[in-house]
Order: C-alpha cells, then sequence, then structure tokens
C-alpha cells in the first residue's frame, strides 16, 4: 500500500481526537492530546524514513555524499522542537489540572460541571 | 545596528521575557521598566523596519547569515511589517495598562510581564516568519503564553482555559499535519518556496488536504464560527491587561496567517476558491450569530467577548470576498477592531474596578463618575457599530464595496444586520451609563468608601483614552493609511 504511513497519521489523529471528545476524565483528555500530536510527529519522521540509508552523518574529508544514501535529517530536526513544544503544553495543562483539583477536587467533567454550577 | 532590525522586533521582547521574572524579584518597578522598555523598542523597531519595506520591498533577514532553504529566515513585506506595527503597538499599550495595575506580590507581577513580553514575542514571530514551521513554534510560543496570562483570572478561568488549551493544541496539530503533507509533495517549508513548487501540484489531492487543514486549524485558532465555543468562556473570566492583549492581538495574527496561506502561498484555483466561499459563509453568518451572542449577554466582558466572535468575522468576510477592496477592508478593521476592543475592555475593567459594576444593568449612572472612561467608552463603541468619523465606520465601508463590487448582496446584508445589532448591545451599555440614575445600593456603596465611583488612576485612564484617540485616528486618516501601508500590502493577484 503505497504512503501507508499517511493513512496511519490519520488514524492516529482521530483515535486522539475521539479521546479528547469523549473521555470523561480531564487528565484521559490530556493523554489523549499527546495521541493527537504523537500522529503530527509519526508523520513527519515517516517522512525521512528509507530503507538502506545511513544517519546523516559524513565523516571528514569524505568523498560528496550522496542524498540518498543518507537518512533526511531535516524531519527529525523540526520533530524534536516539536516534541518540546509538545511537552511544553502538556506542562502547562498539567499545572492547570492540578489548579482545577485543589479548587474543585475532582478531574471528571460531568462532576466538575456540576460543581462549577453551584 | 539598523541591518537587524526585523530580527530586533522578536528578540527583544524575547530576551526581556528571560529576564524580567529574575530582575522582579529585586524591584517590580525596574521590572516594569524593562518590560516596557523592551516593548517600546521592538514597537520602534517595527515602525522602523515598515518605513525601510515601503521605501525598498521585501527585506529578507537570513538568521545567522544562512540563506533560505537551508537556513531560517525572516520575511518582512509590507504586510509582515504593518501588523507586526500592530502587534508591537497593542503589546506596548496593554502592558502600559497592565503596569497600571495595582502592584501585588512583586513575584507574580514578575511572572505576568514575562507572559505578556512572550505573547508579544511569539506574535510578531508569527508574523515575521519566513517558513511555515517557524510560523507554528511562533503559534505555540504564543498560545501558550496567551494560556497562563488568561488562566490567571482565578479558578474558574482554569478550567476555562483548559478547554481552550485542548482546542488550541488540536488546531495547531491540525496546522502542523497540513504543513507536513505539504512538506511531503514539495520538499520545502519556506513560504516563499512552497508559493514556487505549489502550483506544479496544485491538483493534488494531498495538496487539497494540507489546505483543508491548515484553514481549519487557523479557523479553529481565530474562534471563527461555528468554531467558536471556546472563546467567551476563555476570555469572561481573565484579568483585565491579559484580555486587553490577548482579545485584541492573537486573532488578527491569525487571520494575518490565513491571509498569508491563501493569497501568498496556495495558488489561486478551484481548491482555494471553495476555501474562499466556505470562509465567506461562516465569516457572514459570524458576524450575524456573534452580535446575536453579545445581545444575549447580560455580563459586559462576555459580551464584549461574545462580539470579538462577530468581529473575526468581518475580517474573515474580507478575505472571502478575494478582492481589493475586500481585503483592504479587512487589514483596516483588524487595526480598528484591536484598538476599539482593547479599548473597551480596558475601559470596562476601569468602571469595574471603581464601581464594581460587571453587568449591564450596573452601569446605570456610571458616566456621572467616570466621565473621561465613559467617554472613551462611547468614543470605541460608536466606531464598533460603525458610525463616522470612527475608524469602524471605514473599515466596514470598504468591506461594503467589496461586496458590491462581488455583487453577494448576503453579505452586504450581514454587515448592514450586524452593525445594527451591534448599536443594540452597545446603546443598552449608554442608555444605563447616561441616562439612568444609580440603583439605591450602588449610591449606599459611594457613601460608605469615598474612593468608589472615581476615575481610575493616570496609569490605568491614559492607555484606554490613548486607545479612543487612536479609534478617532483610524477613521480620520484611514485614507493615508490605506494608500501609504495597506495598499502595498495587498497580495499581487488582487491588485
Amino acid at each position: 500500500m503505497p504512503h501507508a504511513d499517511y493513512a496511519i497519521a490519520v488514524v492516529l489523529l482521530l483515535l486522539g481526537l475521539h479521546g479528547v471528545l469523549a473521555s470523561a476524565s480531564l487528565v484521559r483528555k490530556l493523554m489523549a492530546l499527546g495521541v493527537v500530536q504523537v500522529a503530527v510527529i509519526v508523520l513527519f519522521v515517516s517522512l525521512s524514513a528509507k530503507s538502506g540509508a545511513q544517519p546523516p552523518i559524513v565523516a571528514p574529508g569524505a568523498e560528496a555524499p550522496l542524498a540518498r544514501a543518507h537518512v533526511n535529517p531535516l524531519p527529525h530536526a523540526l520533530m524534536l522542537t516539536a516534541i518540546v513544544v509538545g511537552v511544553s503544553t502538556t506542562g502547562v495543562a498539567l499545572a492547570l489540572l492540578v489548579r482545577i483539583q485543589r479548587r474543585y477536587g475532582t478531574l471528571d467533567e460531568a462532576e466538575l460541571l456540576r460543581r462549577l454550577r453551584e | 545596528m539598523t541591518e537587524h532590525l526585523p530580527v530586533l522586533i522578536v528578540t527583544l521582547p524575547l530576551a526581556a521575557a528571560v529576564v524580567v521574572p529574575v530582575v522582579a524579584l529585586a524591584s517590580g518597578r525596574a521590572a516594569r521598566a524593562v518590560s516596557l522598555g523592551a516593548l517600546a523598542a521592538s514597537h520602534l523597531a517595527a515602525l522602523a523596519a515598515l518605513r525601510a519595506v515601503l521605501a525598498d520591498g521585501t527585506w529578507r533577514y537570513p538568521l545567522g547569515g544562512w540563506p533560505e532553504p537551508w537556513g531560517i529566515e525572516y520575511v518582512l513585506d509590507p504586510l509582515a511589517g504593518a501588523m507586526a506595527v500592530l502587534v508591537s503597538f497593542m503589546a506596548l499599550v496593554a502592558a502600559c495598562y497592565a503596569g497600571g495595575a495595582p502592584a501585588g506580590a512583586s513575584r507574580s507581577s514578575g511572572v505576568e510581564h514575562a507572559l505578556h513580553l512572550l505573547l508579544a514575542a511569539g506574535l510578531v514571530g508569527i508574523v515575521l516568519a519566513g517558513d511555515a514551521f517557524n510560523l507554528f513554534v511562533f503559534l505555540e510560543i504564543s498560545a501558550l503564553a496567551g494560556y497562563g496570562l488568561l488562566a490567571r483570572g482565578g479558578d474558574r478561568a482554569a478550567v476555562a482555559v483548559f478547554r481552550y488549551l485542548l482546542v488550541g493544541t488540536i488546531a495547531a496539530s491540525f496546522y502542523l499535519l497540513g504543513v507536513g503533507y505539504l512538506y511531503a509533495v514539495t520538499g520545502t517549508l519556506g513560504l516563499a518556496d512552497l508559493a514556487a513548487r505549489l502550483p506544479a501540484v496544485a491538483e493534488t489531492g494531498i495538496v487539497g488536504v494540507a489546505l483543508a487543514l491548515v484553514v481549519v486549524g487557523l479557523a479553529l485558532k481565530i474562534a471563527l464560527y461555528p468554531l467558536h465555543g471556546w472563546l467567551p468562556d476563555a476570555y469572561a473570566h481573565a484579568p483585565a491587561p491579559a484580555l486587553a492583549f490577548v482579545a485584541s492581538a492573537t486573532g488578527k495574527v491569525g487571520v494575518y496567517v490565513l491571509l498569508r496561506f491563501l493569497f501568498f502561498v496556495f495558488p489561486e484555483g478551484e481548491a482555494s476558491r471553495r476555501v474562499l466561499e466556505l470562509l465567506g459563509l461562516a465569516g457572514a453568518l459570524a458576524v450575524v450569530a456573534g452580535s446575536l451572542f453579545a445581545l444575549a449577554e447580560r455580563d459586559l466582558r462576555r459580551m464584549l467577548a461574545c462580539s470579538s466572535v462577530g468581529q473575526i468575522g468581518y475580517l474573515v468576510l474580507g478575505l472571502a470576498l478575494a478582492n481589493a477592496w475586500g481585503l483592504v477592508g479587512a487589514l483596516l478593521h483588524a487595526a480598528n477592531h484591536a484598538v476599539m476592543k482593547a479599548c473597551l475592555f480596558m475601559a470596562a475593567a476601569n468602571v469595574s474596578e471603581s464601581t464594581g459594576a460587571a453587568r449591564v444593568d450596573d452601569y446605570a449612572g456610571v458616566a456621572r463618575h467616570l466621565p473621561l472612561t465613559m467617554a472613551a467608552f462611547v468614543a470605541a463603541s460608536l466606531s464598533m457599530i460603525g458610525l463616522p468619523p470612527f475608524g469602524g465606520f471605514f473599515s466596514k465601508w470598504y468591506l461594503v464595496l467589496g461586496a458590491l463590487e462581488r455583487g453577494a448582496w448576503l453579505y452586504v446584508l450581514a454587515i448592514v444586520a450586524s452593525s445594527l445589532l451591534t448599536a443594540a448591545y452597545l446603546f443598552r451599555v449608554l442608555e444605563q451609563a447616561y441616562f439612568r440614575a444609580p440603583a439605591p445600593e450602588a449610591r449606599e456603596g459611594a457613601a460608605l468608601a469615598p474612593s468608589i465611583g472615581r476615575e481610575a488612576r493616570p496609569a490605568q485612564l491614559v492607555p484606554v483614552l490613548v486607545l479612543a484617540l487612536g479609534v478617532l485616528g483610524l477613521g480620520l486618516f484611514n485614507q493615508l493609511l490605506v494608500d501609504a501601508a495597506l495598499v502595498p500590502a495587498l497580495p499581487a493577484r488582487v491588485r
């Protein structure tokens, strides 16, 4: 199947979205959000995959390197940044959850909405 | 020094954001000075850069001297320059106002300043980024800073902001997935490079999917109806100084990215035509629905937040018209709405701090106690409704001209209907403030504490008045602004 990686990214994305929408607990929503982000990371990393290629490291004094003999390093570099962005987002979200838990004593969405209405 | 202007616009607030929390431990006043200094310098750099760009054409700044496609570039064209000036100005005015708020613990004020600076750096970064990935990173920097700022409004704010965070992150993932598909077909991330390579593959399905993902992601970020659900709650509990900046700048920058992708990156064609049609429909619905939501709200802050949903609709409507009048109207309305909505939020915050008024009915007789603040509120309201000579009239006028040129009567109808609804929800407030006597319990309150019912301190009043004058200035000098900065900013295909 050509471009199975594209399809896998979309399936992961949809699973994550379903989790964000359908989970009752805010923590599970946050974990599902992680799946959404991973879907994108999987796509980018799969773009640079090449069978039989080497890591993009060229020894000093080597002959002019062939692009097709090396893995494309750019998507990996991009995704390192995207992972950092994801970690920061998770950090902020967890800080918010701690505050919600301390104030309302629950992280269950329905229960939280009920207590907010009181 | 001058050859590094583009990078200074971003790095000054970014560097200050790192320094300020440390400085704040020693002295809150010094932290405020550093923060205001960095934002003022960033604004001056943006002004100087815009002037240079208008004189000499697009300015490409390769970071570290590495040109595209190997390095990272900041690209300053007239459109980016104009947006950078607007965003850095709003950051500066909102920071002046934020600094005017009663000083709390110096550690917490340091965090507040740092988040404000980070948001400013993120937003101007989005505007200047020359490639789609750096744009994503700045989008998330600004989003994270925005979550932090909005969440400082108490426990209810934390719940609303958590929801905003879920939506915002999903939106950013959509955008990044779209960019990934574009990278897969073109092998480049540079916006200019993409524009050059996309026409060859424009009719493929993958480019259509990428376009859809980018547009839906951005529509979520700007809270375009019907994807606006997160906005009213996230804005309703936020502290006023943060709100004045977040509400006035983030949506505008999101629309800027939409404009950049639809008119500078993606080629003209069937897919982009259909997207514009859908956006036009959503924009027309947004202007009417946003105003209806605002009319239904009795809490002033929520009312203004809902009205932002409608105002974003005007901008998107202008893009969807895809002609010179429409885009000029959208850009001018971006400036107008930033200034007038910040003015309204700040004026409302001054009133509620002074009298405790939060709901429309609490505004009875307020104008007697706070004549200057309410005068600014009136100026911004008239501009929102679209009465001359205030700025809002002219941007709506250009939008109507654009719609007439397209023969889109439905859009004209939506703009007029929304203006009438805007008049309905804002006149309610003005009627209370000017023609009703204060409620008896408010008078009792005034008797108890002599400070109640007075104008705010100058640090909180002056930014409001400056913005009110800005509303008037944007109207009186709109022709100048349009000819000098907005017409050169238009994409080549509509000029």
